[in-house]
C-alpha cells in the first residue's frame, strides 16, 4: 500500500514534466508538420539557465548556494522561472525565425534534418566553457526540504513511510497551472482561435486574413515558454544537473516525444494524457517489473498503441490540432 | 629466403601506403613535429581521459597525477637521458570518443605507451586498440577484470573488483557500525565496472553468510530512483550497495534520504571525487566506500606526494591522481628498464615490476597483468572521505 502510493506519487510529478516538455512538441507539429527536435534542447537551456540564475541570484541575497539548510524566499524561485521562461521563448522565437521560416516551403525532410542540426548546435554550445562548461553541476536549492505528509502506511514487512516533498506538489500544481493557462488560450481566446485555424489548413487560414507567420512564430514562443519551465522544475526535482550534451536530456525530449505520440500528436490534450500514461507505465512497471526494462516499457507501450490507435489515444481523422 | 618476384609484389602492394604515409607525414610534420614523435626529441606517451563530462574529475585528477611523475622524471634527467613528454585527449566519458582518441594515440602521434582509463567501459574500448597495434596500454584505475584479459600488452597498476567486491562484502558483514545481514543492491546496468562490481559484492556477502534481499538497475544519468528505492526500501535491507560513479551516486543518495531509508550506502573507487560530497550534500555522510589510498595515510612518501600536489594544483589528491601517478612512473621505469622504445620489450619489463614503491602501496604485477595490493575503507564525514580501515588480500 505505502509502495503503491509512493510510486504513484512519483508518477503524478515525473507524468507532468513529460506533458509540459510533451505539449511544444505536439503544437509544433500540429501547425508545421514537422518533430522539432530541438525542443529538448529548450528544456536543457531552461534548467541550465535556472541553475546559473539561483547561482548568482543567491549570494545576492546574502545566501550561500552550496548550502541547502538556507534557502531563499519563495518569490526568488519565481523570479527565476518567470526569467527563464522569458529567455527561453526569445531563443525558441529566434530558432524559427533563422532557421524554420526560411524552410517553410520547402520539403518537410529538409526542415526534419535542419532540426536536429539546430539540437546539436544548442547541445555543443551549452558545453563550452563560457556558457555552461562540460561538468555537471548541482542546482542550489531554491525549496525548504519540506515534507508535506508523511503517513506511515501497512504493506508487507511492516509499515513504511509515504513521503509527499513540497517539491513534488509544486510541480505539480505549476504544471496544472501552466496546462489550464495552455488550455484556456487555445480554445477561449482569439489567439487559439487562429492557432488552430492554422494547423486546419495552413493555407486557407492566410487567405482568411490570419498572420500566419505570427502564429507560428507565437506558438514556438509558447512552446519554448512551457519547456523553459519543465527545465526548472526538473532542476528542482533533481538537483544534480548533467551537462548539456549528456545522453539524459535526449532521452527525457525522446520520452516526450513518444508521450506526444501515444497522446495523438497535434493533439494538446492528448500530450498530456501521454505524459501521465507514459510516467505509469514507467514507473509501475519499474517497480512492480523489473528495473531493467524501464524504457523499454514506455517504447514498448509506443509500438502497441500505434499498431491498434495509428494516430494516437485521442487522435481522430477530424481532430482539432494545434 | 624471399623469391625476388615475391618481393617485388609485396612491394608494389605496399607502395600505396608509403605514398599515404609519406603524405600523412608531411601534413602532420608541422604540429607534431615529425611522424615518429618518439624519435630523437623525446619519448611520447598518449593518454585518454574523461577531462570532460559527468566522471571528469576522473580525468582531471588522473591527468594532473601523471603530470606531477613525468615532471618529476624530467627534472631527475628524463628516462635514459630523454625527456618525457604526455599528449592528452579528451574522450568525454563516451565510449566512440575513446575509441577514437586511443586510435588517434596510437596510429597518428605513435606513442610508445598507452596511459587509460579510469572506467572499465572506456579502458575495455582502449585495450584491443593498443593490443593490435603492440602498444603497451597501463589503466591507472580501471578495475574490471576482463580489461587485462584483452591481451598480454594491458595492464593495471590498480587492484580488481574481484578484491574490490571481497572488500566492501567483508566490510559490510564484519564493521560494526554497519553489521549487515541484509543488503540490496543498485547498479548501473550499462558499465561494466559496476556490473562486474556486484556480482562479486553478491558472491562474497553471500559467503560469508549475508543475504542480497533486492539487486535493481539504473543506466548512467538517470534522473529518478524513485521506483528502484521503493523496491529496495520494500525488503528492508541493513546496507545498501551502488557501485556506481559518483554523479550519479551523489543523486541517488538524496534519493534514499527522500524516501527516509536511513540505512548506510557503501560503493566502491567510481565514488572517489570531490563532487561525491558536492552533489550528495548531507544525504552522503555517513556513507561507506572502498579506494586505493588515503590522503591521510602518514607514510611520508604519501604525504610528500600529497604536498607536492597541493603546492602544484591547490587541492588534496584523490586516489585516482595517487594511481595517475604510480601509473607513470611504473611506465617510465619499464621503458628506462627495457632500453628501446619498442612495445614488446616495454611490456615485458612492464610485466616484471616487482614490489615497486608507490604511492598507492607495493605494487607488483602478477601473471594476470594487474597489480595486487590492500585497500582503505573510507567514510563520507562532513562531505569528506575519511579513513576507516584498510584491507588486505
Amino acid at each position: 500500500m505505502a509502495d503503491f502510493a509512493q510510486t504513484l506519487m512519483t508518477a503524478l510529478a515525473v507524468g507532468s514534466l513529460y506533458a509540459l516538455i510533451a505539449l511544444g512538441y505536439t503544437m509544433v507539429y500540429g501547425i508545421l508538420k514537422f518533430i522539432n527536435f530541438a525542443h529538448s534542447d529548450i528544456v536543457v537551456l531552461g534548467a541550465w539557465l535556472s541553475f546559473t540564475m539561483a547561482q548568482r541570484l543567491l549570494p545576492m541575497l546574502g545566501l550561500d548556494p552550496h548550502n541547502p539548510a538556507t534557502t531563499p524566499p519563495l518569490w526568488v524561485g519565481e523570479v527565476i522561472l518567470l526569467a527563464s521562461m522569458a529567455f527561453c521563448s526569445l531563443i525558441g522565437f529566434a530558432i524559427e525565425r533563422l532557421a524554420y521560416k526560411p524552410l517553410r516551403k520547402a520539403p518537410r525532410l529538409n526542415v526534419l534534418i535542419t532540426a536536429i542540426g539546430v539540437s546539436l548546435l544548442l547541445q555543443n554550445v551549452g558545453q563550452l566553457n563560457f556558457v555552461f562548461g562540460p561538468s555537471p553541476q548541482k542546482m542550489p536549492a531554491l525549496l525548504p526540504t519540506w515534507e508535506l505528509l508523511r503517513v506511515s502506511l501497512p504493506s508487507a514487512n511492516g509499515n513504511r513511510d509515504v513521503v509527499v516533498g513540497l517539491v513534488d506538489v509544486v510541480i505539480i500544481v505549476t504544471s496544472a497551472v501552466l496546462m489550464i493557462a495552455l488550455e484556456y488560450l487555445v480554445f477561449r481566446t482569439k489567439t487559439g482561435t487562429a492557432m488552430r485555424a492554422v494547423s486546419f489548413d495552413i493555407d486557407a487560414s492566410a487567405l482568411m486574413g490570419i498572420p500566419v507567420d505570427r502564429v507560428v512564430s507565437f506558438t514556438f514562443v509558447l512552446g519554448s515558454a512551457l519547456a523553459a519551465a519543465a527545465g526548472f522544475l526538473y532542476a528542482l526535482k533533481y538537483p544534480g544537473l548533467n551537462q548539456p550534451a549528456h545522453a539524459t536530456w535526449v532521452l527525457l525530449g525522446l520520452k516526450a516525444f513518444v508521450a506526444a505520440v501515444i497522446g495523438g500528436i497535434g493533439n494538446v490534450r492528448g500530450a498530456v494524457l501521454g505524459g501521465f500514461v507514459i510516467a505509469f507505465v514507467e514507473q509501475f512497471g519499474a517497480f512492480y517489473l523489473s528495473s531493467n526494462y524501464r524504457d523499454v516499457y514506455v517504447f514498448a507501450l509506443l509500438i502497441a498503441i500505434l499498431l491498434v490507435r495509428p494516430s494516437g489515444l485521442l487522435g481522430s481523422t477530424v481532430r482539432e490540432k494545434v | 629466403m624471399t623469391h625476388p618476384l615475391n618481393a617485388a609484389t609485396r612491394f608494389v602492394a605496399r607502395w600505396p601506403q608509403s605514398i599515404g604515409l609519406l603524405l600523412v607525414c608531411a601534413v602532420f610534420s608541422a604540429s607534431t613535429g615529425g611522424c615518429n614523435s618518439s624519435g630523437s626529441d623525446g619519448i611520447v606517451l598518449g593518454h585518454y581521459a574523461s577531462m570532460t563530462g559527468s566522471e571528469a574529475t576522473f580525468g582531471q585528477s588522473t591527468n594532473n597525477g601523471i603530470q606531477l611523475a613525468i615532471d618529476e622524471i624530467n627534472q631527475a634527467g628524463g628516462v635514459n637521458g630523454k625527456k618525457v613528454r604526455v599528449i592528452t585527449y579528451d574522450d568525454k566519458g563516451d565510449a566512440r570518443e575513446a575509441g577514437t582518441a586511443v586510435t588517434r594515440l596510437v596510429t597518428r602521434d605513435k606513442v610508445v605507451a598507452v596511459l587509460g582509463e579510469v572506467a572499465s567501459g572506456l579502458s575495455l574500448v582502449g585495450a584491443p586498440v593498443c593490443q593490435e597495434n603492440g602498444v603497451p596500454m597501463v589503466s591507472p584505475s580501471s578495475t574490471n577484470p576482463t580489461v587485462t584479459k584483452v591481451g598480454d600488452k594491458i595492464f593495471r597498476v590498480c587492484f580488481i573488483d574481484p578484491f574490490q567486491g571481497f572488500v566492501c562484502a567483508k566490510f559490510a558483514r564484519e564493521n560494526e557500525r554497519v553489521k549487515a545481514s541484509k543488503a540490496g543492491i543498485l547498479y548501473d546496468q550499462q558499465a561494466p565496472y559496476a556490473v562486474g562490481l556486484q556480482e562479486e559484492f553478491a558472491k562474497a556477502f553471500k559467503k560469508l553468510g549475508g543475504e542480497i534481499v533486492s539487486t535493481q538497475t539504473y543506466q548512467a544519468g538517470d534522473p529518478d530512483f524513485s521506483a528502484q528505492l521503493t523496491a529496495i526500501r520494500a525488503s528492508n535491507p541493513d546496507v545498501i550497495f551502488i557501485p556506481g560513479y559518483y554523479t550519479d551516486v551523489g543523486n541517488i543518495a538524496i534519493q534514499v534520504r527522500k524516501l527516509g531509508i536511513k540505512v548506510p550506502l557503501l560503493g566502491g573507487d567510481g565514488w572517489d571525487s570531490d563532487k561525491l560530497g558536492k552533489i550528495g550534500g548531507e544525504a552522503i555522510n555517513g556513507s561507506f566506500y572502498s579506494n586505493h589510498y588515503s590522503h591521510e595515510d602518514p607514510d611520508p612518501r604519501v604525504q610528500s606526494f600529497i604536498k607536492k600536489y597541493k603546492e602544484r594544483f591547490g587541492d588534496t589528491p584523490d586516489g585516482l591522481a595517487a594511481l595517475g601517478y604510480d601509473a607513470a612512473r611504473i611506465v617510465c621505469e619499464a621503458i628506462g628498464k627495457a632500453g628501446s622504445l619498442k612495445g614488446d620489450d616495454i611490456a615485458a619489463q612492464l610485466a616484471k615490476t616487482k614490489d615497486f614503491n608507490g604511492v598507492t602501496g607495493k605494487i607488483s604485477i602478477d601473471a594476470d597483468r594487474n597489480a595486487v595490493k590492500p585497500a582503505v575503507m573510507l567514510e563520507m564525514k562532513g562531505g569528506q572521505p575519511t579513513y576507516v580501515s584498510t584491507i588486505a588480500p
